[in-house]
């Protein structure tokens, strides 16, 4: 699908980016408007693609992470949450609710909430190479707010 | 993060205020296990009025609370989540879990 509009953005795996990473999102797709409800989810999706990557694929390194955050048509976002880092072993595994390598800090629910807060979820990874997430989601066109 | 804590009969509240990311997570966990330590309550209560954010680091936050508190007899519950963070919480099925008001 060709994007009609598109920005990407290049930033180093520190946790204070999360922040700036979902700000950016939420910016890029209020052109969409956006119910406050698919903002949050649209936030949510990419704060946990972008924590996945800062603690998973460089879990003792500071790394690049790429941020692809496209429209295209029919209202649909994209957002690919790209990484060169450490990759998944077992994809199938990490997408399971509760299932995490991480810390005490981590929930293992990271994947189930992007799953259910958008409409696609794609997950391609290869160790060593680095992993790539890209999520898609509809926004629902307001009538009335469209002249 | 921020924190505001109330403290009656054993009875303790923490106010989050901010949002709560894997960035501020850890932070956050230190403060409230002292607080937990410090004053032994025996019921503790997250007042979730002041969270304009929350990805699952916040689960985790509630689920390691809510052990700490089983580990020194007490209880926790959740009071006034916001739309946002409550949507997080209903996709990991966290009132299964945890006490919510």
């Amino acid at each position: 699908m060709r994007a009609e509009n598109y920005v990407t953005l290049e930033f180093l795996s520190r946790s204070s980016n999360e922040g700036f990473a979902r700000m950016a999102a939420a910016a890029f797709a209020a052109q969409l408007d956006p119910t406050l409800d698919e903002l949050g989810d649209i936030k949510t999706a990419v704060s946990e693609a972008v924590t996945n990557a800062i603690v998973h694929a460089y879990p003792d390194r500071i790394g690049k992470i790429v941020m692809k955050m496209k429209i295209l048509s029919d209202n649909v976002l994209e957002l690919t949450i790209r990484d060169w880092g450490c990759g998944i072993e077992n994809v199938q595994q990490a997408r399971q609710p509760l299932f995490t390598t991480g810390g005490e800090e981590r929930s293992g629910m990271g994947f189930t909430i992007m799953e259910s807060f958008t409409d696609r979820l794609t997950v391609k990874s290869a160790p060593m190479k680095g992993t790539s997430v890209t999520m898609r989601k509809r926004i629902s066109q307001r009538i009335t707010s469209r002249r | 993060m921020e924190i505001k804590v109330t403290n009656e009969n054993r009875c303790a509240e923490i106010r989050l205020i901010g949002e709560l990311d894997h960035h501020g997570a850890k932070g956050l966990m230190a403060k409230i296990e002292r607080e937990i330590e410090g004053l032994l309550p025996l019921q503790l209560v997250l007042d979730f009025s002041g969270v304009t954010f929350m990805d699952s680091s916040g689960i985790a936050v509630v689920l390691r609370t809510k052990q700490r508190m089983k580990e020194l007899g007490g209880t926790v519950k959740l009071r006034k989540i916001t739309a946002q963070p409550k949507r997080v919480f209903e996709a990991a099925g966290i009132s299964r879990i945890v006490e919510m008001e």
